[in-house]
Protein backbone atom coordinates (compact mmCIF):
# COMPACT_ATOMS: atom_id res chain seq x y z
CA UNK A 1 0.00 0.00 0.00
CA UNK A 2 1.60 3.27 -0.85
CA UNK A 3 1.73 6.31 1.42
CA UNK A 4 -1.16 7.77 -0.63
CA UNK A 5 -3.58 5.56 0.51
CA UNK A 6 -2.76 6.41 4.10
CA UNK A 7 -3.13 9.90 3.66
CA UNK A 8 -6.38 12.16 3.95
CA UNK A 9 -7.21 12.55 0.94
CA UNK A 10 -10.53 13.15 -1.28
CA UNK A 11 -11.62 11.12 -4.43
CA UNK A 12 -13.17 12.75 -7.09
CA UNK A 13 -13.50 10.28 -9.65
CA UNK A 14 -13.56 6.78 -9.54
CA UNK A 15 -12.72 3.41 -11.86
CA UNK A 16 -12.19 5.91 -14.89
CA UNK A 17 -10.21 5.96 -18.26
CA UNK A 18 -6.59 7.82 -17.92
CA UNK A 19 -7.71 10.26 -20.55
CA UNK A 20 -11.14 11.03 -18.38
CA UNK A 21 -9.31 11.53 -15.69
CA UNK A 22 -6.30 14.35 -17.55
CA UNK A 23 -9.60 15.73 -19.02
CA UNK A 24 -11.16 16.24 -15.78
CA UNK A 25 -7.91 17.62 -13.91
CA UNK A 26 -7.21 20.21 -16.85
CA UNK A 27 -10.91 20.97 -16.77
CA UNK A 28 -11.19 21.50 -13.03
CA UNK A 29 -7.92 22.93 -11.65
CA UNK A 30 -6.48 26.75 -11.36
CA UNK A 31 -3.33 25.72 -12.03
CA UNK A 32 -1.91 22.56 -14.12
CA UNK A 33 1.06 21.13 -14.87
CA UNK A 34 2.57 18.18 -16.82
CA UNK A 35 5.04 15.99 -15.51
CA UNK A 36 7.09 12.49 -16.79
CA UNK A 37 5.33 8.96 -15.61
CA UNK A 38 7.58 8.03 -12.99
CA UNK A 39 7.02 11.65 -11.31
CA UNK A 40 7.32 11.29 -7.45
CA UNK A 41 4.82 12.85 -4.70
CA UNK A 42 4.93 12.36 -1.30
CA UNK A 43 6.93 9.39 0.19
CA UNK A 44 6.97 7.19 -2.10
CA UNK A 45 4.03 7.21 -4.94
CA UNK A 46 5.59 7.56 -8.48
CA UNK A 47 3.08 8.78 -11.10
CA UNK A 48 1.78 6.13 -13.36
CA UNK A 49 0.40 7.61 -16.74
CA UNK A 50 0.27 8.05 -20.46
CA UNK A 51 1.81 11.07 -20.94
CA UNK A 52 0.89 13.75 -21.06
CA UNK A 53 0.57 13.15 -17.22
CA UNK A 54 -1.82 15.78 -15.91
CA UNK A 55 -1.46 17.76 -12.45
CA UNK A 56 -3.55 20.10 -10.84
CA UNK A 57 -3.80 23.10 -8.62
CA UNK A 58 -7.01 24.07 -6.50
CA UNK A 59 -6.14 26.48 -3.52
CA UNK A 60 -3.71 24.46 -1.59
CA UNK A 61 -4.99 21.22 -3.19
CA UNK A 62 -2.82 19.14 -5.30
CA UNK A 63 -5.18 16.90 -7.85
CA UNK A 64 -3.38 13.83 -9.30
CA UNK A 65 -4.00 10.09 -11.09
CA UNK A 66 -4.00 7.20 -9.25
CA UNK A 67 -3.78 3.93 -11.04
CA UNK A 68 -4.65 0.78 -9.86
CA UNK A 69 -4.23 -2.36 -12.32
CA UNK A 70 -7.75 -4.15 -11.20
CA UNK A 71 -9.71 -1.01 -10.79
CA UNK A 72 -8.32 1.79 -13.42
CA UNK A 73 -7.75 5.23 -12.76
CA UNK A 74 -9.22 7.77 -9.85
CA UNK A 75 -8.60 11.24 -9.23
CA UNK A 76 -7.35 12.52 -5.99
CA UNK A 77 -7.02 15.27 -4.22
CA UNK A 78 -4.56 15.85 -1.33
CA UNK A 79 -3.64 19.31 0.70
CA UNK A 80 0.01 19.65 0.13
CA UNK A 81 1.79 23.17 0.22
CA UNK A 82 4.54 21.60 -0.19
CA UNK A 83 3.96 19.46 -2.75
CA UNK A 84 2.40 21.80 -5.07
CA UNK A 85 5.78 24.24 -4.14
CA UNK A 86 7.92 21.23 -5.66
CA UNK A 87 5.53 21.13 -8.45
CA UNK A 88 5.45 25.24 -9.65
CA UNK A 89 9.69 24.65 -9.07
CA UNK A 90 9.74 21.21 -11.32
CA UNK A 91 7.87 23.56 -14.19
CA UNK A 92 10.35 26.34 -13.50
CA UNK A 93 13.03 23.74 -13.91
CA UNK A 94 11.47 22.66 -16.94
CA UNK A 95 11.52 25.91 -18.76
CA UNK A 96 14.64 26.64 -17.95
CA UNK A 97 15.71 23.83 -19.64
CA UNK A 98 13.62 24.47 -22.75
CA UNK A 99 14.48 28.07 -22.72
CA UNK A 100 18.10 27.14 -22.89
CA UNK A 101 17.74 24.39 -25.56
CA UNK A 102 16.15 26.87 -27.88
CA UNK A 103 19.03 29.88 -27.41
CA UNK A 104 21.40 27.02 -27.95
CA UNK A 105 19.55 26.21 -31.30
CA UNK A 106 18.64 29.49 -31.88
CA UNK A 107 22.85 30.46 -31.64
CA UNK A 108 23.30 27.37 -33.92
CA UNK A 109 20.71 28.18 -36.73
CA UNK A 110 22.50 31.90 -36.47
CA UNK A 111 26.00 30.09 -36.66
CA UNK A 112 24.56 28.17 -39.83
CA UNK A 113 23.33 31.25 -41.19
CA UNK A 114 26.25 33.41 -41.03
CA UNK A 115 27.28 34.63 -44.69
CA UNK A 116 29.49 37.49 -45.76
CA UNK A 117 28.57 40.29 -47.63
CA UNK A 118 30.97 39.66 -50.43
CA UNK A 119 29.23 36.29 -50.96
CA UNK A 120 25.49 38.31 -50.83
CA UNK A 121 27.27 40.77 -53.45
CA UNK A 122 28.76 38.30 -55.92
CA UNK A 123 25.10 37.82 -57.42
CA UNK B 1 15.21 -11.34 -28.64
CA UNK B 2 18.85 -12.06 -28.84
CA UNK B 3 19.85 -8.72 -26.56
CA UNK B 4 17.33 -9.14 -23.91
CA UNK B 5 19.26 -11.09 -20.98
CA UNK B 6 17.10 -9.98 -18.46
CA UNK B 7 13.80 -9.93 -19.05
CA UNK B 8 10.68 -8.28 -16.86
CA UNK B 9 7.22 -9.68 -17.54
CA UNK B 10 4.75 -7.04 -16.30
CA UNK B 11 1.27 -8.53 -15.33
CA UNK B 12 -2.27 -6.47 -15.26
CA UNK B 13 -5.02 -7.30 -13.35
CA UNK B 14 -5.79 -11.25 -12.98
CA UNK B 15 -9.12 -11.31 -13.97
CA UNK B 16 -8.95 -12.78 -17.23
CA UNK B 17 -7.98 -16.09 -17.41
CA UNK B 18 -5.14 -16.36 -20.59
CA UNK B 19 -2.98 -14.14 -18.47
CA UNK B 20 -2.06 -16.47 -15.73
CA UNK B 21 -1.31 -19.32 -18.01
CA UNK B 22 0.98 -17.56 -20.77
CA UNK B 23 2.52 -15.80 -18.19
CA UNK B 24 3.79 -18.80 -16.80
CA UNK B 25 4.57 -20.47 -20.36
CA UNK B 26 6.19 -17.33 -21.37
CA UNK B 27 9.08 -17.35 -17.94
CA UNK B 28 9.29 -20.98 -18.33
CA UNK B 29 10.70 -20.33 -21.72
CA UNK B 30 12.90 -17.37 -21.77
CA UNK B 31 13.87 -19.04 -18.14
CA UNK B 32 14.95 -22.34 -20.37
CA UNK B 33 16.60 -19.88 -22.96
CA UNK B 34 19.51 -18.84 -19.77
CA UNK B 35 17.70 -15.52 -19.55
CA UNK B 36 17.06 -13.71 -16.10
CA UNK B 37 13.00 -13.20 -15.51
CA UNK B 38 11.52 -11.25 -12.73
CA UNK B 39 7.27 -11.18 -13.43
CA UNK B 40 6.02 -8.16 -11.46
CA UNK B 41 2.29 -8.12 -10.47
CA UNK B 42 -0.61 -6.73 -7.68
CA UNK B 43 -0.58 -8.61 -4.68
CA UNK B 44 -3.60 -10.89 -6.01
CA UNK B 45 -1.94 -11.84 -9.40
CA UNK B 46 1.23 -12.95 -7.33
CA UNK B 47 -0.40 -14.75 -4.96
CA UNK B 48 -2.27 -16.72 -7.88
CA UNK B 49 1.09 -16.99 -9.27
CA UNK B 50 2.58 -18.24 -6.60
CA UNK B 51 -0.01 -20.81 -6.18
CA UNK B 52 0.05 -22.12 -9.67
CA UNK B 53 3.77 -22.69 -8.99
CA UNK B 54 4.34 -23.39 -5.96
CA UNK B 55 7.62 -24.19 -6.27
CA UNK B 56 9.24 -22.13 -8.54
CA UNK B 57 9.77 -23.62 -11.42
CA UNK B 58 8.60 -21.71 -13.91
CA UNK B 59 9.16 -18.50 -12.13
CA UNK B 60 12.20 -17.20 -10.12
CA UNK B 61 11.89 -14.16 -9.59
CA UNK B 62 8.46 -11.93 -8.78
CA UNK B 63 8.20 -8.24 -7.24
CA UNK B 64 5.21 -6.25 -5.89
CA UNK B 65 4.54 -3.86 -9.81
CA UNK B 66 4.65 -0.66 -7.99
CA UNK B 67 7.74 -1.44 -5.96
CA UNK B 68 9.37 -2.61 -9.25
CA UNK B 69 8.03 0.85 -11.07
CA UNK B 70 9.67 3.04 -7.96
CA UNK B 71 12.84 0.78 -8.23
CA UNK B 72 13.59 1.39 -12.07
CA UNK B 73 12.35 5.26 -11.48
CA UNK B 74 15.08 5.56 -9.27
CA UNK B 75 17.70 3.46 -11.35
CA UNK B 76 18.00 0.37 -9.05
CA UNK B 77 16.87 -2.07 -11.16
CA UNK B 78 16.27 -2.25 -14.96
CA UNK B 79 15.86 -4.92 -17.54
CA UNK B 80 16.64 -5.45 -21.47
CA UNK B 81 13.10 -6.22 -22.65
CA UNK B 82 9.56 -5.90 -20.92
CA UNK B 83 6.52 -7.78 -21.78
CA UNK B 84 3.47 -5.29 -20.63
CA UNK B 85 0.58 -7.95 -20.12
CA UNK B 86 -2.71 -5.78 -20.67
CA UNK B 87 -6.90 -6.16 -21.26
CA UNK B 88 -7.86 -2.91 -19.44
CA UNK B 89 -7.64 1.30 -19.75
CA UNK B 90 -5.09 0.44 -16.63
CA UNK B 91 -3.09 -1.81 -18.00
CA UNK B 92 -1.94 0.11 -21.13
CA UNK B 93 -1.53 3.02 -18.63
CA UNK B 94 1.43 1.28 -16.60
CA UNK B 95 2.84 -0.03 -20.07
CA UNK B 96 2.70 3.80 -21.01
CA UNK B 97 4.88 4.56 -17.60
CA UNK B 98 6.98 1.49 -18.64
CA UNK B 99 7.87 3.11 -22.03
CA UNK B 100 9.03 6.17 -20.31
CA UNK B 101 10.67 5.53 -17.17
CA UNK B 102 12.47 2.30 -19.09
CA UNK B 103 15.00 1.52 -22.34
CA UNK B 104 14.14 -1.85 -21.93
CA UNK B 105 12.61 -3.12 -25.59
CA UNK B 106 8.57 -3.03 -24.72
CA UNK B 107 6.80 -5.87 -26.09
CA UNK B 108 2.58 -4.82 -25.28
CA UNK B 109 0.80 -8.37 -25.02
CA UNK B 110 -2.43 -7.17 -25.34
CA UNK B 111 -5.62 -9.64 -25.23
CA UNK B 112 -8.90 -9.85 -23.75
CA UNK B 113 -12.26 -8.97 -25.37
CA UNK B 114 -11.16 -5.34 -26.44
CA UNK B 115 -8.07 -6.46 -27.67
CA UNK B 116 -8.13 -4.89 -30.82
CA UNK B 117 -9.70 -0.92 -30.23
CA UNK B 118 -6.96 -1.24 -27.02
CA UNK B 119 -4.18 -1.84 -29.61
CA UNK B 120 -5.00 0.76 -31.53
CA UNK B 121 -4.95 3.13 -28.10
CA UNK B 122 -1.08 2.21 -27.81
CA UNK B 123 0.82 5.25 -29.19
CA UNK B 124 4.12 4.55 -27.84
CA UNK B 125 7.10 2.74 -28.70
CA UNK B 126 6.02 -0.88 -28.22
CA UNK B 127 5.73 -4.27 -30.69
CA UNK B 128 2.18 -5.13 -30.15
CA UNK B 129 1.26 -9.17 -29.63
CA UNK B 130 -2.13 -8.85 -30.19
CA UNK B 131 -5.13 -11.43 -29.46
CA UNK B 132 -8.20 -11.47 -29.16
CA UNK B 133 -8.28 -14.01 -26.45
CA UNK B 134 -9.58 -14.69 -22.55
CA UNK B 135 -10.03 -18.19 -21.79
CA UNK B 136 -8.04 -19.75 -24.56
CA UNK B 137 -4.43 -18.88 -24.24
CA UNK B 138 -3.25 -20.85 -27.17
CA UNK B 139 -3.99 -17.78 -30.28
CA UNK B 140 -1.60 -15.64 -27.74
CA UNK B 141 0.63 -18.35 -27.37
CA UNK B 142 1.05 -18.79 -31.07
CA UNK B 143 1.86 -15.19 -31.48
CA UNK B 144 4.15 -15.00 -28.75
CA UNK B 145 5.86 -17.87 -29.70
CA UNK B 146 6.49 -15.64 -33.34
CA UNK B 147 8.53 -13.32 -31.29
CA UNK B 148 10.68 -15.22 -28.84
CA UNK B 149 11.35 -17.99 -31.78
Amino acid sequence: MSCVEQMKYKLYLERISFKEARDYIEKSSEEVYYVDPGYKIFKDYYIIGVPPVAMGVRGKEMLFTFVKPCHGTFVMGIDSEEEIARLRENEKEKMKRLLKKGAMKDEKRSQQLQISFNKIYEN
Amino acid sequence: MDECNTCLLIMGCPEVPVQMSVVLYLSNKLNKSGRDVTVAGTDAALKLLKVADIEGHYVEKTMDVDQCIADIVEKKINFDCCFAFMHSDAGLTYAATMSAISSAKLYAVIFGKNAEPLSDSVDFPAEKIVAKAVHNPVPLKSKIDRVIA
